[in-house]
């Protein structure tokens, strides 16, 4: 296998039903690949597997040397690896509600990389400026507009630095200058070429206009 | 309820109500042996004396203890004995009848004190005990004055001589037909009285004629020997009834009246401060130790192995499904056997150990509210399941929790008034005490009130600042 990302035959059922069934693509570094389908298809499942929140029935999935099997997912204390390989970007940002922006960016720098806080604070407030929220570190959640959210939650995505980060229908609550603006945002996190993006989205114009390639579920 | 008296004089003639505690026990009122539905005592034939000699039908009526004032004053019976003592303050608020029987106030300490402790001088920093809102607990509450011992209320008169012979206090005092009944050789009861004190049948202040009609009967029954015969029978005789039936009888009153001076609002406030404090302290203590517990028991029910959830439910179910009353109990007089906690502490344990339990649930339903998603998020960022409940989730659930918390807290400080019956007089016991004393719940009611209020009013306020300033939406 070569790339950053590589899922082959991936299948995940529910019961009787399959979910996702034979679904293969890869990710190379310094690409945007757009997973695209309606609503309901398994997008959403695909991605939950890549970062190991959902056990798969068949198939292999390998994030720059790290294989995820089928079964049952492993213990979180086996999946660092996979974590500093891998961020993800909730449809709905799941942003933690009780902390500010800033700290929602700074919390795994010093609890998972042991970072100090000044450190973090300076890793933060570059991510956040560079994703042109700089200014709305302080606020909290519930008080950043939709499309500020969404940038905090990819600052906290990228906070590991993880060379795969997956979005997930991230144009669902934005108006099209919004969009357009996200499309700005993505192609520059994968200009210097060390990361590559899977973005999950129904929203085919997005896709053609600011992906490299598209799969289609 | 009305009807019923008249229900009882068409059937079976006129009756007399009279108000009693059978939970006193002998030689005064209690359930017969022979027939449990039918109660027998010193009292309830002196009781029957009076009816029979009003040409009545005497018919007895359960109240607690310390309510029989009270209950006498709304109409539930006609008078009201049950070794109630003669003050001041009961006689200013009630028709109260001559003295019937003299007591003598005497104490009891263990065999081993008996050389050294014969009056309540010689109990300086001891705790001595006996039963609140009595003759005896004003003696006490003097002594404390005059001589620094230290008085514990309780609320029966059965646990101050098991907790003497527990080591628990020093010594208690009592009326001598009460100490008589309890006698055992584990403690001594020492010759010389402390005070001397009588019983007297209480009427409602309006019934001063049928108070005169009872003393008519009572002292008939000290001139005719009938009052001796019921004495004898219970083996409270003694000459000391045979000197307060002549000076009766003879038109003397019984010897000064002692105890219960008359009390003002301001006599009892430093009380009721102190009281509250305790209430405080005691709700602040356990309140922390629940939240502990209950923190630990929520994440063993969240997080626990099968074992460990099984035994997190068990505790909280049977500490939810049983009363906190009798876990007062077990803890202090129960495991009296295995660890003789002070009062204060066993206090503290009970009401911890059972808000705990409330706690826990609280705290487990605050972490299962916390959105999925949110600890799905902080699993993919590489956070160990310990930080996430650490930094993520508890946070979060502290705030779903703030709310029924702070009502659990208010819920608290309202239930530690429960404690007095191991002894700790708090805000609510020393209230009744207070009532007692003044013959009136109303002053009393109102300050006690009045208290609760404003401990619990700024805890509501402080709650509602929280939850505004770390709401989650």
């Amino acid at each position: 296998m070569t790339g950053l990302l590589q899922i082959e035959a991936l299948g995940v059922r529910r019961g009787e039903r399959d979910v996702l069934r034979r679904l293969s693509l890869a990710v190379q570094r310094g690409e945007i690949v757009a997973l695209m389908g309606a609503s309901g298809v398994g997008k959403t499942t695909a991605l939950r597997a890549v970062a190991a929140l959902q056990a798969f029935d068949a198939g292999r999935i390998e994030v720059d040397g790290f294989a995820l099997a089928p079964g049952p997912l492993p213990r979180q204390s086996q999946l660092g690896p996979l974590r500093r390989r891998v961020g993800l970007v909730f449809q709905a940002h799941a942003l933690f509600e009780h902390v500010s922006a800033r700290d929602n960016v700074t919390l795994a720098l010093r609890h998972v990389l042991g970072k100090t806080d000044a450190e973090a604070r300076g890793v933060a407030d570059r991510l956040l400026g560079s994703l042109e929220v700089g200014t709305r570190a302080d606020a909290l959640p519930r008080q950043l507009s939709g499309g500020e959210a969404q940038r905090v939650a990819i600052a906290r995505a990228l906070a590991l630095d993880p060379p795969l980060l997956l979005l997930d229908e991230p144009t669902a609550a934005l108006d099209p200058e919004r969009r357009e603006s996200l499309g700005r945002v993505l192609r520059s996190l994968v200009k210097d070429g060390s990361r590559g993006l899977l973005v999950a989205t129904h929203d085919e114009a997005f896709a053609r206009a600011h992906t490299d390639r598209v799969v289609k579920l | 309820m009305m009807l019923l008296p008249l229900l009882l004089f068409s059937l079976q003639g006129p009756v007399l109500l009279w108000g009693g505690d059978a939970e006193g026990g002998a030689p005064f009122v209690e359930a017969d042996p022979a027939d449990a539905s039918r109660v027998r005592g010193f009292d309830v034939e002196v009781a029957e004396t009076i009816a029979r000699g009003l040409g009545r039908r005497a018919r007895f009526v359960q109240v607690q203890w310390s309510s029989i004032d009270q209950s006498v004053e709304r109409g539930d019976f006609a008078i009201g004995m049950s070794g109630m003592e003669d003050t001041p303050a009961r006689r200013a608020r009630h028709a109260v009848t001559v003295p019937y029987f003299e007591f003598r106030e005497v104490l009891a300490v263990r065999p081993q004190d008996a050389g050294r402790w014969r009056r309540l001088r010689d109990l300086k920093g001891r705790r001595v005990a006996t039963l609140g809102a009595t003759m005896a607990y004003d003696l006490l509450l003097a002594a404390k004055d005059s001589f620094g011992v230290i008085p514990v209320s309780y609320d029966d008169d059965v646990h101050p001589y098991s907790d003497l012979i527990a080591g628990r206090v020093d010594a208690v005092l009592l009326d001598h037909i009460i100490a008589k009944r309890r006698s055992s050789p584990r403690f001594v009861i020492q010759p010389e009285a402390v005070a001397t004190g009588y019983y007297v049948g209480v009427l409602a202040r309006a019934d001063s004629t049928l108070r005169d009609s009872v003393d008519a009967v009572l002292i008939a029954a000290m001139g005719d020997g009938a009052l001796e015969q019921i004495y004898r029978r219970w083996d409270v005789w003694d000459p000391g009834q045979g000197e307060l039936f002549s000076r009766i009888t003879g038109g003397g009153a019984a010897r000064g009246v002692m105890g219960g001076q008359a009390v003002s609002v301001g006599a009892y406030l430093p009380s009721l401060a102190r009281a509250a404090a305790i209430t405080l302290l005691l709700s602040f203590l356990s309140m922390g130790i629940a939240v502990v517990v209950g923190l630990v028991l929520a994440t063993a029910r969240v997080y626990g192995s099968a074992p460990v959830r099984i035994l997190a439910t068990i505790y909280v179910e049977v500490v939810r499904g049983t009363p906190l009353l009798l876990q007062l109990f077990v803890i202090y007089y129960g495991l009296a056997g295995v660890v003789r906690l002070p009062a204060f502490l066993a206090a503290i344990l009970a009401l911890a150990f059972n808000y705990a339990a409330y706690e826990a649930e609280i705290y487990r339903g605050a972490l299962e509210a916390v959105a999925p998603a949110q600890l799905e998020a902080a699993r993919t960022l590489g956070f160990s399941e310990g930080q996430i409940l650490r930094l993520i989730r508890g946070p979060q659930a502290f705030r779903y929790a703030l709310a029924p918390m702070t009502n659990d807290f208010v819920a608290l400080l309202k239930d530690s008034s429960l404690v007095s019956v191991i002894t700790v007089v708090e805000l609510t016991k020393q209230t009744a005490i207070y009532a007692t004393n003044v013959g009136s719940w109303i002053v009393p009611g109102l300050l006690c009130a009045a208290v609760y209020l404003a401990m619990s009013l700024p805890l509501a306020r402080l709650a509602r600042r929280f939850e505004r300033r770390w709401s989650v939406v």
